[in-house]
């Protein structure tokens, strides 16, 4: 166990101890995932649509963490914000196209994010957190309180979507596992193929120095404001598309979307996979939901087991699942 | 004694201070500061600590606004510009501290400031390694700042005088017109001061720096390198002259290092 202390709010870089394109091994994944449904059973199926919600919403979410250096508290507001938006799109307005949807649920997760991320991104560390910490429990008490536009409590009923303009006849499961499934994939590999061209742009480079050292970053013409504002309306894009998905999988947009609990959630889940790698996130969520699952299945006290699979993870694997498996591999190419 | 000037001095005015000053609370850290920079000079600020040579800094830089004066650069009034502008402006500066980007290897190191100046980062999609006009600058510059052996290594990983060239290289890659340097050498064993100094001087001539404004304490790289020299003492400025003046006034000399040896 390293001496050094470990600041959480900090994203833990792996040094270059493995030099895995990230982007191969998310495409991987996908593949994977692509071939899964010809052994797995529609249970495991439909666990994988939270994962892949999770999983594009994470890909933003690290792009603001891992790469930007901001860890923010409050980013399940836009998974609401996508998920409300298919609600309502679907359930109060009849649109039904998924297309529209997506587009319409980004559009709404990027002006929100504008009008947050102007008030926050002046600030770094704690302070940036706890602002969209409270920025979160201000969308969660409005979607709980304004009961006649969000349905409060009881949250909101999402229709089923029309995929690239078809309707699907089939019954709910069938459309989740089957269109729904390669739907919801083809997306998660298309944003993540964009996400990893940011990350490997100029544009990324500038996000990383801004994270390495602020305020050198100024001084070779780095702009600070406005490339953390980007980011966080970038990492808001993916957070709102990840919330349809989530949002459809369930058929519900649920005010504790919003709750700031699952906002630590996806902390968690990048910090689990580790927020130093491009595809750490997402194989963070992997794990977390179907180790949620499962322990869900054995007892009633799984959340205290969470809990302490995120004590034992940052005293001992401070750089995640992908960070450690790197480490590990490159420390045995080193000494064979 | 200066055998080996940055660049030959002309007399355009560059970039001047008129009248600076710049107090905390009730504390006067500078008093009415006037020098100019021309085109062409390396100008050594000196003084004892304490005397206000890194406000200065900041204040020139952008960092911190004056409480009074102007200071302007090609004529226009640069205060409280921000580092942002005043790099677009093509005026760059690198730090007393070693100051690095600790993950980032040398290329990327560099590649973040030459993003700036060719305005690289608008299209988040353009790929970085793609970019041959990028790559090949980063290591033109590499290569005059005696860099080029380790572009791809992390920048935390060099020695402490790599990350001082590293840090001097970054300034460098924005193509500036005047740059300021922060005791470029403090940190580094007197050995490598020398070093140091000849590979910035060569990077400033090859790269059309027109003029260099440093913030020194070690004497000799002071009278070797510089055109004139700006001496500080309590925010005040104490004199304004030739080196060759300067080290023929033992006062001067006093009151700015202590006493001084002469070989």
């Amino acid at each position: 166990m390293s001496q050094s202390s470990v600041d959480i709010a900090s994203p833990v870089t792996v040094r270059r101890t493995l030099r895995v394109n990230g982007l191969w091994v998310l495409l991987a994944l996908v593949a994977v995932m692509a071939l899964l449904p010809l052994v797995a059973s529609r249970y495991a199926l439909l666990l994988m649509l939270p994962f892949v919600g999770y999983g594009i919403a994470l890909l933003g979410f690290n792009l603001l963490f891992g790469t930007t250096g901001l860890l923010s508290f409050g980013h399940a507001l836009f998974l609401g914000v996508g998920a409300y938006t298919v609600a309502a799109l679907t359930s109060k307005f009849g649109i039904l196209s998924f297309e529209i949807i997506l587009i319409a649920a980004a559009l709404l997760s990027a002006v929100v994010s504008l009008v947050i991320g102007l008030l926050c991104v002046r600030y770094t560390r704690i302070f940036f957190g706890m602002l969209t910490l409270a920025f979160g429990m201000l969308f969660h008490s409005f979607l709980f309180k304004f009961y006649a536009i969000t349905g409060g409590d009881q949250g909101m009923r999402v229709l089923r979507p029309l995929l690239l303009g078809m309707e699907w006849r089939g019954g709910k499961t069938a459309f989740l596992t089957g269109p729904f499934y390669y739907y919801a994939l083809i997306l998660f590999a298309l944003l993540g193929l964009a996400m990893w061209r940011m990350t490997e742009s100029p544009f990324g480079l500038h996000l990383r120095a801004i994270r390495e050292n602020a305020g050198k970053a100024a001084y070779v013409g780095v702009e600070i404001f406005r490339m953390r504002l980007a980011a966080f309306v970038i990492s808001a894009v993916y957070g709102g598309i990840g919330g349809t998905i989530l949002a459809v999988t369930t058929g519900l947009a649920d005010p504790e979307l919003a709750y700031w609990t699952h906002s630590g959630n996806l902390v968690f889940m990048a910090v689990l996979g580790g927020s130093g790698t491009f595809a750490g996130p997402a194989i963070g969520a992997l794990v977390f939901v179907v180790l949620q699952d499962c322990v869900m299945a054995v007892t009633q006290y799984w959340r205290f087991v969470m809990g302490s699979v995120l004590v034992l993870l940052v005293i001992f694997m401070p750089q995640g699942l992908a960070g450690t498996i790197g480490y590990l591999v490159a420390r045995r190419d080193g000494e064979g | 004694m200066h055998p080996q000037p940055a660049t030959a001095p002309g007399n355009a005015p560059l970039f001047e201070t008129i009248n600076v000053s710049k107090a905390f609370g009730v504390f006067k850290a500078l008093s009415d500061i006037s020098f100019r920079v021309s085109d062409g000079e390396f100008v050594s600020i000196v003084g004892p600590n304490g005397a206000g040579k890194t406000t200065l800094v900041n204040v020139v830089t952008g960092l911190l606004r004056p409480t009074a004066g102007e200071v302007r650069f090609q004529g226009r009034d640069i205060a409280g510009i921000g580092p942002v502008e005043l790099a677009r402006l093509g005026m760059s500066r690198a730090f007393q501290l070693v100051n690095i980007f600790p993950a980032l290897t040398v290329r990327e190191t560099l590649c973040v400031a030459i993003a700036s100046r060719l305005r690289r980062v608008s299209n988040p999609f353009r790929s970085l390694k793609r970019d041959g006009v990028l790559q090949a600058d980063a290591e033109r510059i590499a290569e005059v700042l005696d860099l080029r052996a380790k572009l791809d290594s992390m920048a935390s990983t060099l020695s402490q005088g790599e990350k001082k060239l590293l840090d001097i290289a970054s300034a460098f890659a924005l193509n500036p017109t005047v740059i300021l340097l922060d005791e470029p050498t403090s940190g580094v064993s007197t050995g490598d001061k020398h070093a140091i100094m000849e590979v910035l001087v060569t990077a400033a001539r090859a790269a059309g720096v027109r003029a260099i404004v440093q913030v020194e304490h070690d004497m000799d790289l002071v009278e070797r390198y510089s055109h004139r020299i700006v001496a500080l003492q309590a925010g005040c400025v104490l004199g304004d002259m030739p080196p060759e003046a300067f080290f023929a006034d033992p006062a001067m000399i006093a009151a700015v290092v202590g006493t001084r040896p002469r070989s």
